[in-house]
Parts: structure tokens; sequence; C-alpha cells
């Protein structure tokens, strides 16, 4: 049974519309992020399941009972929710161990279940010997896992968190995000992550719901995602991608310098519209330096604009007479070609994704 | 990985079915946020404390006292005798030239602690805090006691150097009037200008020094200008605050036989009490008041004094060379007319057998505090009713100010109630305390909210007058407070009753101790607005106080003066403790 449901919830304030019909249905033990830039309506759906906000239209269901609605919202403490804030929102009055065991005294667990539960529970995030201090004694990262156990210790019905590494310096947080994913996977709790890092969100999500301007745009698992956007802006946002215009004709469609069979984009080959947009990743084509022949796959020459070379890859600009835009292209560190040199590149076909 | 896309347009009907089952009430009555009913008694507690006494004021002004039935005889009673109109007059010249010579005071003191290499800067600054502690009424008697005719200290000096029939000085006078008022309004102008002048950098100086321009006149033309609006803003302050005190004009200007508004006032209130002519009188005050404060308002947010906003850079010390001598004896004597002097007078009548006997030590006794506080029930139980009184408004106006602070700043309610909320808490800042005190007078003295002659009068009005202290203090409190860390509390399962016990409270403990004692000490020393409502048995020290004057009883009025005087000094060392020396201060930043 689903657990948490999103029914067509809209959010405006004044003139401006934060949210639009919006939909997500997640199943128990789901993590799903809401991804996309700042000011896109995110936090306000976070902030709407929680409770904080009331959605002005739609409405949103746990297990099966509305919680929210136009008309009436279960106040956030009656939601049997945690939550984990941008600031981590640790209280500096109470040490870790008040902290952590607050939404246990306040659900009136008895008092030795209680200690015995924030001391499993600080074992778990490796905070076992910082009991007693005080979070102004704390690391950044300290801070963040006295956050993430205080919400999970209660075991809630759905997790929410807001933002809750975009404080951390760089190395920490790939390290959180990893240490967020094992938690989810320990404790199979239901969550909603909200995120403009798409790094983040690939690494802790069982699926992404991409969001911009109030919308959603494509809910998906991370591999769906980055390899068969469905949007130019889903495309542009996760990873960097080229986008190539074509026109079809007939059973292909041509590009620039080279055209591909309609089968080869979309399965019945139908449907396809006269002018075609295809989001090609720039590991999905590779730079060779002869012809390769007619061997079936998708060929074109051109010539190398612009290289740079990062270290763990060439970045490569090639310019294809027929196309205005350059196509980028990622290519390991011993395929070194030229500026100037000519070059032949190859699609790979599968990858190429056409883009509503 | 398996893709599964799911885009749920359509939910299972079972999920439906069961979000229906429950009833609509049921439902409301779970999702209702059960706090609402504290946040909508706040609002009615400040439309009775604000609005209503206003409200009254304004209806009692234009209705006759038997039959209620509206007129305009009040205004004719209260603007067609010369003798009223002749108060309004002196009023207006007392604002004016206490307002000036508060300048003439406060300029130079904060530009020299500010800017130059003066030596005893120590000594003038403590003593300006001195003056800030010292209750103005009281000022007022330790310069009877200076300056009285014939009796007083400096007259008696004067004829005994001289030889002369009579001392030259009387305080029971207009310019007498003018020197007391000023003395104890002048801190304001040299808080105000000595924070501007701290904010002009030292290059904008050196700028003008580099092209030619003598210390003096870069002073003058360059540094002068840039903290003129703070000087024109605390100018219009000290003259609200001239023409709206009542003890010094009435412990000076009764026996001089003149009277100003705030005098005048109060005779309208004596048996019977005539509240709709005075109320209609009161009209004035209340609007040149509220006037000046939106004027002052508008000058201290102009914008284009960007050296008033911003950091200052870095600063230096003018030289002043041999002239900081003479600016030395300036800052002494002003420190002499305003604290030493009375001081010196008051400790001395408060501690004396008799005070006209003299600086000797068989003239020392300790018999008149020990009397004030303990012997005579009518200051002892003043002196408990200060303490109780100061106490519960404090409790009460940061009880209140902290609910409105917090209802605006989460927005609990629409944010044009919010702004009418705020906007009811900071009204009593531009309302005359004997101005709001008539409006109390008007609106409490009758069933159904008969609190005339109870101590809940004085409370009430107490913690009104200074709601808007606390107000600005709990708006910085709240403020300073992440609402993630009640969203914590909350969604962990916390009303928002716990998150304010267990969070809020905690954390603002030290600065609502703080807002607490910054509502305290000026309650303790409330006349204007006590005069009006004091009964017999709800006495407080500052009104037995101006009650005790005109028995000549000195010894004993300088006896309770320093029982005040103690009780500010020790809270103030207090909130020093907890919050550090810039506490005072930030009563400005309202």
């Amino acid at each position: 049974m689903s657990k948490l449901v999103l029914r067509n919830i809209s959010r405006v304030f004044g003139d401006f519309t934060a949210v639009q019909d919006f939909n997500l249905t997640l199943q128990e033990g789901e993590l799903v992020s809401l991804l996309g830039p700042s000011g896109c309506g995110k936090t306000t759906t976070l902030r709407m399941i929680a409770g904080f906000m009331a959605p002005t239209a739609g409405t949103i269901e746990l297990d099966g009972q509305v919680i929210s609605s136009p008309s009436s919202s279960l106040p956030p403490e009656k939601r049997q929710m945690s939550m984990i804030f941008q600031s981590y929102a640790i209280w500096p009055n109470m040490t870790v161990a008040e902290n952590v065991g607050f939404g246990l005294k306040v659900r009136k667990v008895k008092a030795d279940e209680i200690r015995r539960r924030v001391i499993e529970i600080l074992e778990v995030v490796q905070l076992g010997a910082l009991r007693d201090r005080y979070p102004a004694e704390l690391s950044g990262g300290q801070q963040q896992r006295v956050a993430l156990a205080r919400s999970i210790v209660v075991k809630p019905a759905v997790l929410l968190l807001d933002e809750p590494l975009s404080n951390l310096d760089a190395n920490l947080r790939e390290e959180m995000r990893f240490e967020i994913r094992r938690l989810h996977d320990e404790f199979k709790i239901t969550t909603v992550y909200v995120t403009h890092d798409q790094a983040e969100a690939m690494v802790t999500s069982d699926r992404i719901a991409v969001m911009n301007k109030g919308r959603v745009e494509q809910i998906d698992a991370p591999y769906a995602l980055y390899g068969r956007p469905k949007t130019r802006f889903v495309a542009g946002f996760i990873g960097r991608t080229n986008f190539v215009e074509g026109k079809s004709n007939g059973d292909a469609v041509h590009f620039g310098g080279f055209s591909v069979p309609k089968l080869a984009l979309n399965a019945d080959g139908a449907g396809l519209p006269e002018d075609v947009l295809v989001s090609i990743r720039p590991q999905g084509i590779h730079l060779l330096k002869h012809d390769p022949g007619s061997s079936g796959r998708c060929c074109a020459q051109g010539s190398v604009l612009r290289r740079s070379y990062l270290g763990e890859y060439w970045d490569y600009h090639v310019a294809l007479p027929g196309s205005a835009q350059p196509l980028r292209v990622t290519a390991r560190p011993q395929e070194v070609f030229q500026v100037n040199e000519p070059v032949w590149i190859e699609i790979d076909t599968s990858q190429l994704t056409v883009i509503s | 990985m398996a893709v599964e896309v799911s885009q749920p347009g359509v939910a299972p009907a079972a999920a439906v079915a069961s979000a229906a089952a429950p009833s609509a009430l049921g439902q409301r009555w779970r999702h209702l946020d059960k706090s609402a009913w504290v946040w909508l008694l706040a609002i009615v507690v400040l439309v009775f404390l604000v609005v209503n006494p206003i409200v009254r004021l304004l209806i009692v002004s234009f209705q006759l006292p038997d039959t209620g039935a509206f007129t305009l005889a009040n205004y004719v009673a209260a603007y067609s005798r010369s003798r009223y109109v002749d108060a309004l007059v002196n009023s207006l010249v007392l604002g004016i030239s206490a307002a000036g010579l508060c300048l003439m005071f406060g300029v130079p003191l904060a530009w020299a602690l500010s800017r130059t290499d003066m030596p005893g800067k120590g000594l003038v600054w403590v003593s300006i805090l001195g003056t800030f502690v010292i209750p103005p009424y009281l000022g007022a008697v330790g310069w009877i006691l200076l300056a009285g005719p014939n009796a007083g200290w400096l007259n008696r000096l004067v004829i005994e150097l001289t030889g002369m029939e009579q001392g030259p000085f009387n305080i029971y006078s207009m310019p007498g009037l003018v020197l007391v008022v000023a003395c104890y309004s002048f801190p304001y102008v040299f808080v105000f200008t000595k924070s501007a002048l701290d904010l002009v950098s030292s290059e904008m100086e050196d700028a003008a020094n580099i092209l030619g321009s003598g210390n003096l006149r870069t002073t003058l033309s360059v540094t002068l200008p840039l903290v003129l609006p703070a000087i024109l803003a605390a100018f219009i302050l000290v003259f609200l605050e001239a023409i709206a005190l009542f003890g010094s004009p009435a412990l000076l200007a009764l026996p001089g036989r003149f009277h100003v508004v705030t005098t005048q006032l109060w005779q309208f209130f004596e048996f019977p009490p005539k509240v709709g002519v005075a109320a209609a009188y009161a009209m004035p005050l209340l609007c040149i008041t509220v006037f000046l404060f939106w004027l002052q308002r508008r000058i201290t947010h102009r914008k284009g004094y960007v050296s008033l906003t911003g950091k200052g850079g870095e600063r230096r010390p003018i030289p002043l060379g041999p002239w900081k001598w003479p600016l030395l004896g300036y800052c002494l004597l002003v420190c002499t007319l305003s604290f030493f002097m009375p001081m010196v007078v008051i400790c001395q009548a408060a501690l004396a057998k008799a005070w006209g006997r003299g600086f000797t030590l068989d003239n020392l006794t300790l018999n008149n505090i020990y009397f004030t506080l303990f012997e005579n029930n009518l200051t002892r139980n003043a002196t408990i009713n200060t303490f109780m009184y100061a106490s519960a408004a404090a409790l009460i106006a940061i009880t209140l100010s902290l609910c409105v602070a917090y209802i605006v700043n989460r927005e609990l309610v629409g944010r044009k109630v919010g702004n009418v909320l705020s906007f009811l808490t900071m009204a009593p800042f531009v309302i005359p305390g004997i101005v709001l005190a008539i409006g109390f007078y008007a609106a409490y003295t009758r069933p159904p909210l008969l609190l005339y002659g109870t101590a809940w009068i004085l409370i009430l009005a107490f913690a009104t007058r200074f709601l808007p202290i606390a107000y600005a203090n709990s708006n910085a409190a709240i403020r300073s407070i992440n609402p993630e860390l009640e969203d914590a509390v909350r969604i962990l399962g916390g009303t928002r009753f716990t998150a304010i016990r267990r969070v809020v409270a905690p954390l603002l403990k030290r600065s609502l101790a703080g807002a607490f004692i910054l509502v305290f000490i000026p309650a303790t020393r409330e006349l204007s607005s006590a005069i009006f409502l004091y009964s017999i048995n709800t006495q407080v020290l500052s009104v037995l106080l101006f009650d005790k004057s005109d028995e000549g009883n000195f010894e004993m009025l300088a006896a309770i003066g320093l029982i005040l005087v103690f009780i500010t000094v020790v809270f103030i060392l207090i909130g020093f403790r907890l919050m550090g020396r810039d506490f005072m201060l930030r009563r400005s930043a309202a």
C-alpha cells in the first residue's frame, strides 16, 4: 500500500505559484528526492508534507488518511513524521542526549527505555562518546549526525530532509551522502529528501522527482533519469548533455552531419514530430582518427574546435558541418586529438534520447 | 536497477475510500491548532490596554459628563480661558528652551567623548550615566535645595560671599524649570549624537584636512552636518519629553505660580474631576507628539547620510592641544549642574537631622532612611507597592509583547493583522504618560470595568506605558531564534507550547531578564501616569515623593529619592551582568 500520496498539490503565495499540480506516491520504505534549482518549490512541497503549510489545492494522504487539504491541515506534531532541517535545528540549550531523546520524551516513552534507545542510536551514528556535549561544542558534521539520530530514533512514519548537507564542506558532504543511504538501508524509513545537488540525489535516492518552476518535470530512478531524460530541462539539469536538432524524413531523422533511423530513436517509430530534438551525453560519443566504415553505426566527420584536459578525462568541443552547435565529447586521457584535427565521431544510438 | 515510471494521477480506490471515512467535524477538530486561543487573547488584551483608553479619551472629550450626550462644551471650556491658553504657550516655551539647552549640554559632550583626546572621559561618562539614574523629579528636589529662594545653598553662598540682602537665584521660575528639565533630558541628546559620531570615520575628516581645512572648520563643516539628523531627532525627542513631563513642573511651576499643560491637566482632576475637559485639553499634546514622532522617524530614516548607516572606518581622536582643558571644564560644569551638585545636596538632606544645618558630622543620621523604609507605614507600603507594581507591570508587558512579537514574526496571523498588532504594541511610545493616564481614567472608572482605586489600574497603565520598550526587546530576541528550532520540536511531536517552553524560553532567558529590567526601572519611578490613577491605598514612592513635597519635609523626600536611586542602580548592575554594558542603549533601538 502507498505510504504517502500527494494528489494534485498546489501552493500559491499571492500572485506567485510556488508549487503547481504536484503528484507523487511513495511506497513504504522508499526514498524519493525532490531535486531542482533554488526557488523551484521543493522546500515548499516538503513543508506542506510536514504540515507547516497547507496546500492551496489538492490533498496529502498518509496511510490513506487525508492529513492536508486546503480547508484543514493536521498540525505537524500529530503527523508522526520527523525532519532534518537545513540549519540542523539542534537545540543549543540541550545536550546531545537530550536532543536525541526529546522526541521519545514527548511520546511519553519510559526514561530507561529512552536512555537505551538514545545510546543505541548514537552508536549507529558514531557519536556514542559525545552524549553529554552541548551542540556548540560539536563540529558541523557531528551536529548533522545528531540531527539524523534525533529524527531516526522516534521511528517516524515519514522522514523529511531539507537540504541537509548544504552547510557542510565538500568532503564531509560526500561522506554524509553515503551515511544517509546507509541509515536508510538499515531502518527502511519512508523518506522525502530535498536537494539541489544532483550527485546527492543520485547517491541517496530510489527515485528522483526533478522539479522546475513549481512543476514536476520527471519522476524516475537515477539511472533512468540520466539515461532517458524526458524534457530538455531534465536533460540539461542532470549532468551535461548535447542537444541536437533534426528533421524527420521518411524512415530516418536527419541531423546536421548524420542521420538516424526512426526505429532506433523510438521503439515503434511512430509519433515523432517533424522537428526532433535529441539529447546525447558527452560520453555517448566516441572520437576516431579514421573512418570506421559503414558498419551500421552512426558516423560523421568533424574537427576539434577546442579541448581541455581535466586529468580524469578530455573535454573536446567538436564542430560538425551543418550543425550550429559544437558537440561536447568526453574522451579517456589517452585519446589525444589536436585542435583543428579532423576526426570521425561515432554516436551510440542507444544513448540518443528524444526530448519532448 | 529496475526502472519503474510512476505518475500517479489516479490513486488506488482503497485510499480514497478510507480518506473519506472520518467525519468532517472530527477531522476539523484533529486538525485544529489548539494554541490559537492564546493569540486571540493577546489581541483582546492589546485592545483593552491600548485601543480602549485612547478611544474612550476621544469619546469623553465630546461628551457631557452626566448624560453622555454629544457636545463641544468640553473644548470650549478647555480653550476659552486665557489661563489655560497661557499654559499651552508655557509648555511650548519650556519644550523649545529646554531642548535648546539640551543641545548646548549634550552635543559638545558627545563630541568630546567620541572624537577628542580630552582627559577625564571616564569621569564624565560615569556622571552622565548617573544623570540617567536620577529620576527627573528628584533632580528638581535637589535643585530646590540648591536654588530655592533664600534658603537654597547657592543663594546662601552668594549672600555669604557678597553680603547681598537676597539670593539671586529662584528655581521656582521658568528659567529654573528649563534648567532642571534640560539637566535630566540632555543625556538623550548625548546618546543620539555620540552614537552618530561614533560612525563617522576619521577618513572623512582627513579628506577635508588634506584639502586645507583646519580642525575646527572640518568639525563644523563636515562632521557636524553628518550627525545633524541625529541631533535633530534628539532635539525632537527631548522637546516631547519636556512637554510631557509632570514631576518637575509640578514641583517648580506650581510654587512659581504658573502652569504648563501637564500641571493644568492635573488641576482639571481636582475634585470634582472634569475628565471631559481634561481629555479635550490633552488633545494638542497628543497630536503634537504623534506628529513629531512621525517627523523624527522621517529624519532618522532619510537616506543620503551614508556614513550613519555603515560601519565607520578607522577612527582617531582629534588632538586638542591646550584646548582640552577648557573643554574638560565645560563637560565638568554640565556634570556638576546635572549630577554632582544635586546629588550632594540630596545625600546631605537624606542623611541630615535638618538639612539647613549644613554639612557637619553631628548633623549626620540614618534615621530618615530607617524611618522611611521601616517605621512609617505610608512610605513602607509605598516602597512595597513600587516593587510589586513595577514587577507586575514588567511581567505583563513582557509576556504580552513576547506574544505579539511571536505572532508577528512567525506569521501566525495574516501580514495585515500582524502589522496592526505591532503598530498597537508600539503605539504607547507616542502617547504621553499623562494622556495615557487620562485615557485609563476615562475607560476604567465605571462598571463593568471598574479598575479605578485598585492596584490593577496602576499596574496596567505602567505595563501599557512601557510596552514599546518590552516589544523592541522581545522582537529582537524572537528574531534571533531560527524558526527551524521550533519546527524541529513540532515535527517530533511537540506542540507549539512545548516548543516555546522547552526551546524558545530557555534560549530567551537572558534577553528577557534584560527586558524585564528595562521596563522595571522606569516603572519604579513613573510619576506622570501614576499621579492620576493612584488612590490612598495604592501609593507608590514617586507619588508619595510628590505628595510630600508641599510639606517641606525635604529630609524625607531625599530619603525616598535615594531609595529609588538605589533600586535603579542595583538593577542596572544586574542588567550589566546579564546582558553586557550596552544593554541600556537598546531602549533607543526601538
